[in-house]
């Protein structure tokens, strides 16, 4: 006898609804079992994580500036996931997005330029995103290489061509050979939402993104191309849709997107181009983007919710001591039993003896 | 010992945990899973072995220890990509995280502590031959392991009834399904196999690389592994070939520097990542056509009834 | 199956509950105890930077028992989670707060002008306030010594050295090594490999034994694992240990530690802003206050044993000066002298070219 997996006939609408209950009911069940063996209160240590950061305003902005790139970088990755196209270098294109608007930024400094800096600097950040992702994807239309595989190395060249620009050439000359460019001036840095805070014009963004995202795939005929190419690539085929050129969109799309939110954290939060711009967003997306079960609302929920997990792992060290890796552990906990549960959707689990299925046959 | 012969052993230390971690992906993949979860399965693997090494002082239970850690891992990957079939580029994905969280909390009261390093080979006379005594007949244990292990494979795949198999589930689950093999039971064996391989490759770096355990230490190798299968064109014998030259770029820049080329040292890093980009296209553009990957690779498989 | 959804609905709603009513009744810290907070850039474990930052925290509980309470953030990333993290501890009542790295420079300045009534130390950096001060180790003097030492016990004369990034912390370390070298060896030559990191131990071994089958008999590095020292004891050579002491990865290996030590001061500090009379500065301390110390000077005749502390000694009362004029750059063109007899403060910390005898190029200049 053993347990096998069924495909539903149709979705489980009432699972889809219920799965990330369950999911988190899990994850809370199994992170109780955790803190008690760790000899903490499980309860006081649940709440630090998941409740306590959204009870008081500065953590719900900080949850909203943390937030805002793995939205936007989730949101360009979902689109080329739904497309079957596998891009888990959006780290990389964050990056080359960084450095090519901060160029503008460098080369203009002390100039000031005008108003029309802080768009160039944001339009020129996406569109070497959107390039930067176009070499994986050109190497996979054109070559049949892995895409998964180019994309991941392309992060490690762009990270060490950032090293190298802000050690070397692009180092502040006041700066005691530290390793950073000047300071951007204000007319390269994204105007403040809410003075005082850290919200600033990219949250604006990261809202256009997620809707015009809902927009495509929802109502236009691109999206529906993505939608079948992704789920039923024969049928693509025979509608006359173009699998190759589809792969090279949504790259372009997701990089330009990854772009964006390199150099809006760069003219933003940071203010300066350095060796460390991103812990790792990128990656992180790519989780926001599951979570988010490649639905852009999805990932707006689920962006925020990830971002409430680092912000209560920082609250849960301070007030609880708890080791910064915990939060690591929670996340990948969380994730196992979304996914896990959101399975459930498409099939059914079902206990299956030998005997029967040699009556049933291989049919 | 001459500069040669020293270069020579230093690439073949650095080449091991790659072919190790490389090896064990690869039969994963060839049955048909991605699992991007290797960096998370080496960490978890180097922190259980030094676990195991340091309470008994025996490098061979510390290996062991690595071993189940990364076959526990992978069995949680397992039962999440093949067991409910989640996409598995998200599973692999959580396992490194999860790896990552989980190393650091068992790690930690092992850090800066001490242990002997795993004895290496010595034969009298064989190993005092000059230029490849040492190279061929003075290596650590894991390192013939390794040989040995890859060598395993090549003949299983190409010569065995269970290679066949293997690769069928991997190819077309379908047909290997409707010819009556359990897939999720195959590929499931695939899966803990790739994870006992990556926790034995994490295990090399705490027990002989760098005798002793630090946070994050495996420090990409596990995406570098991932690399190689691909860059090996799912081959084995490619794959001694890719750990090597893999190896050899990571040594030979060090030694460059210490020359003084002049290179920026941001670009000898980058030298392996390129080549494999390059090998990736040269590879894929050679056999236009007819794809070198698993056929069915990344895609979960449901029997339906 | 719909049992099970129920189920799970009572339990989802039960632990939502319970931990509203936990977080209600949780027990606020007494506001008579003073909070510290630490900043680390690695894990706490990382046994080198992050790791001897925290063995000063703990020397603070230590010191003052009841009085003080102190909590750190581990592992945050010098990018825009710095500001956050920083915010974070003020936030949470901590009126003094260590942040040790260069790195989180703007993120300091900026949170310490939201909070006025709290402390900030920041390690390494240049930009203070009037609630900001800065504080670094005189690395360099360390260095001196061992080139003094490596230079005595190289028969080879050439120094392999492990360098992480081209920082001017770095460089001056160097070049410290170097000038005290060539006092007892003119022709010393130093093979420097840059791996891009502070911590990588797998890169970091791979570096030391490329120096030493390149002909370097003792290695010197400057990141922070102890696979270098470990590997030179494997070879039969020496090395000298970083941030912490590392005899124990090289019993017949390390000849000694530059050991940043800094409970001295993170206790002063402390004293400091109980005591009412914390201000703002701007500290180097070195070997004189003990903010760097070497760790014992093992495997070496004694007489280079003698050397080394006489040199130590010498450095700690001023009579020995690492950067002392006149000083020729790798043209042989004499550096200017802006302190007098020796390279002024400002010159050593933002140090960027080799001294003459350095075969080699500082990458991306």
């Amino acid at each position: 006898m053993s347990l096998v997996l069924e495909r539903r006939s149709e979705r489980s609408v009432a699972i889809a609804l219920l799965s990330p209950l369950l999911a988190i009911t899990l994850t809370l069940l199994t992170l109780t079992i955790v803190f008690v063996a760790l000899g903490k209160n499980p309860a006081a240590a649940l709440a630090v994580y998941f409740i306590t950061p959204l009870t008081d305003g500065y953590s719900l902005q900080e949850i909203a500036v943390k937030a805002s790139p793995l939205i936007m970088i989730a949101v360009g990755l979902a689109l080329c996931y739904r497309a079957n196209a596998w891009n888990i270098g959006a780290e990389g294109q964050l990056l080359i997005g960084a450095i090519a608007g901060s160029g503008l930024a460098v080369m203009t400094h002390g100039t000031n330029p005008g108003p029309w800096l802080m768009p160039a600097m944001l339009l020129v950040g996406a569109l070497a995103g959107a390039a930067y992702a176009l070499i994986p994807a050109l190497c996979k239309v054109r070559f049949g290489a892995s895409e998964i595989l180019i994309s991941l190395m392309l992060v490690y060249v762009a990270g060490l061509l950032l090293d190298y620009l802000v050690r070397g050439p692009w180092r502040d000359p006041a700066g005691f050979n530290f390793p950073t460019t000047a300071e951007f001036d204000p007319a390269a840095t994204l105007p403040l939402l809410i003075a005082g805070s850290r919200v600033h014009a990219g949250l604006i963004l990261t809202m256009i993104a997620v809707v015009a995202a809902a927009v495509l795939l929802g109502r236009t005929l691109k999206g529906f191309e993505i939608r079948v190419v992704g789920t039923a690539p024969r049928a693509a085929r025979f509608a006359g849709f173009n699998a190759d050129r589809l792969v090279l969109t949504t790259f372009a799309i997701s990089g330009a997107l990854a772009g964006l939110a390199g150099i809006i954290e760069v003219a933003g939060p940071i203010g300066r181009l350095q060796p460390d711009i991103s812990p790792g967003y990128g990656f992180t997306a790519i989780i926001v983007a599951f979570l988010g079960r490649l639905n852009p609302l999805g990932i707006l929920a689920s962006g925020l919710f990830l971002a409430l997990t680092f912000i209560g792992g920082e609250q849960a060290q301070i007030a609880l001591k708890l080791p910064q890796d915990m939060t690591g552990v929670i996340q990948g906990i969380l994730l196992f039993y979304v996914l896990a549960c959101d399975s459930l959707i498409l099939y059914r689990i079902r206990w299956r003896s030998p005997q029967r299925k040699a009556l049933h046959g291989p049919l | 010992m001459g500069l040669f012969e020293a270069i020579l052993l230093s690439i073949v230390t650095a080449s091991t945990p790659l072919l190790l971690a490389a090896s064990g992906e690869l039969i994963t993949e060839r049955a048909g899973v991605l699992n991007l979860g290797v960096e998370g399965m080496m960490l978890i693997g180097a922190v259980c072995g030094f676990a195991g090494a340091w309470a008994t002082g025996s490098t061979a239970i510390g290996a062991l220890c690595g071993i189940a850690a990364g076959v526990a891992l992978s069995a949680l990957f397992a039962a999440a990509a093949i067991g409910l079939a989640i996409n598995q580029v998200a599973a692999g994905l959580a396992v490194t995280i999860l790896g990552t969280g989980l190393a650091g909390l068992i790690g930690a009261p092992f850090v800066g502590e001490n242990i002997t390093a795993a004895p290496h080979l010595w034969l009298p006379w064989l190993t005092d031959i000059p230029l490849i005594g040492k190279l061929l007949f003075g290596q650590d244990a894991l390192v013939y392991l390794s040989i040995g292990l890859i060598a395993a494979i090549a003949y299983v795949l190409a010569r065995t009834r269970t290679g066949l198999i293997l690769r069928a589930v991997g190819d077309d689950p379908a047909s290997a399904h409707a010819l009556g093999y359990n897939v999720a039971a195959i590929r499931t064996r695939a899966v803990l196999f790739g994870g006992g391989c990556a926790g034995l490759a994490g295990a090399y770096l705490t027990l002989a690389y760098t005798p002793f355990y630090a946070p994050g230490m495996t420090a990409g190798r596990g995406w570098i592994a991932l690399a190689l299968v691909v860059f090996a064109s799912w081959r084995p014998g490619r794959l001694v070939a890719g750990a090597i030259l893999f190896g050899a770029v990571s040594i030979l820049q060090l030694h460059a520097q210490a020359i003084g080329l002049g290179v920026p040292s941001q670009l000898m890093s980058a030298l392996p990542y390129l080549a494999t980009v390059l090998v990736l296209v040269l590879i894929s553009r050679v056999r236009r056509g007819g794809s070198v990957a698993p056929a069915a690779l990344g895609t979960a498989f449901v029997p339906e009834r | 199956m719909n049992k099970a959804i129920m189920a799970a609905l009572v339990l989802t709603a039960s632990c939502a509950g319970l931990s509203v009513a936990s977080a209600q009744d949780k027990p606020e810290s007494k506001p008579d105890k003073l909070k510290v907070g630490f900043v680390y850039v690695g894990p706490v474990g990382d046994f080198g930077w992050s790791y001897q930052h925290d063995q000063a925290r703990q020397a603070i509980v230590k010191e003052f028992g009841d009085k003080v309470e102190t909590t750190y953030l581990e592992k945050v990333s010098e990018g825009p989670d710095g500001e956050r993290s920083i915010e974070q501890l003020a936030r949470a009542g901590n009126k003094l707060i260590f942040v040790t790295s260069f790195g989180y420079m703007d993120s300091v300045i900026k949170v310490a002008k939201k909070y006025p009534d709290v402390k900030f130390e920041h390690a390494t950096g240049y930009k203070r306030e009037p609630n900001v001060s800065t504080y670094a180790g005189r690395f360099y003097e360390g260095r001196t010594i061992q080139g003094t030492i490596a230079a005595k016990i190289s028969k080879k004369g050439v120094l392999g050295y492990i360098g992480s990034f081209p920082v001017p912390e770095v460089i001056s370390g160097i070049n410290a090594t170097i000038l005290a070298a060539q006092k007892i060896n003119p022709n010393i030559k130093v093979k420097i490999v840059w791996v891009n990191s502070w911590f990588n131990p797998g890169k970091e071994a791979d570096a030391a034994k490329a120096l030493i089958d390149q002909g370097a008999d003792v290695i010197m590095q400057h990141t922070d694992s102890a696979a270098a020292v470990q590997i030179a004891n494997e070879r039969g050579i020496h090395a000298f240990g970083q941030d912490s002491d590392m005899i124990k990865f090289g019993p017949k290996a390390q000849l000694t530690a530059i050991i940043n030590n800094w409970t001295p001061y993170y206790v002063s500090r402390v004293k400091a802003v109980m005591d009412g009379n914390w201000a703002s500065q701007d500290v180097w301390e070195g070997l004189k206050d003990k903010m760097i110390q070497m760790a014992p000077y093992t495997n070496m005749p004694d007489d280079v044993k003698k050397l080394a502390a006489d040199t130590e000694a010498g450095i700690a009362a001023g009579t020995i000066k690492p950067f002392a004029c006149p000083i020729l750059d790798q043209e042989g063109k004499e550096v200017e002298c802006k302190g007098g007899d020796q390279l002024d403060d400002g010159q050593i910390r933002g140090m960027n070219f080799y001294v003459k005898g350095i075969d080699d190029k500082i990458p991306g200049k």
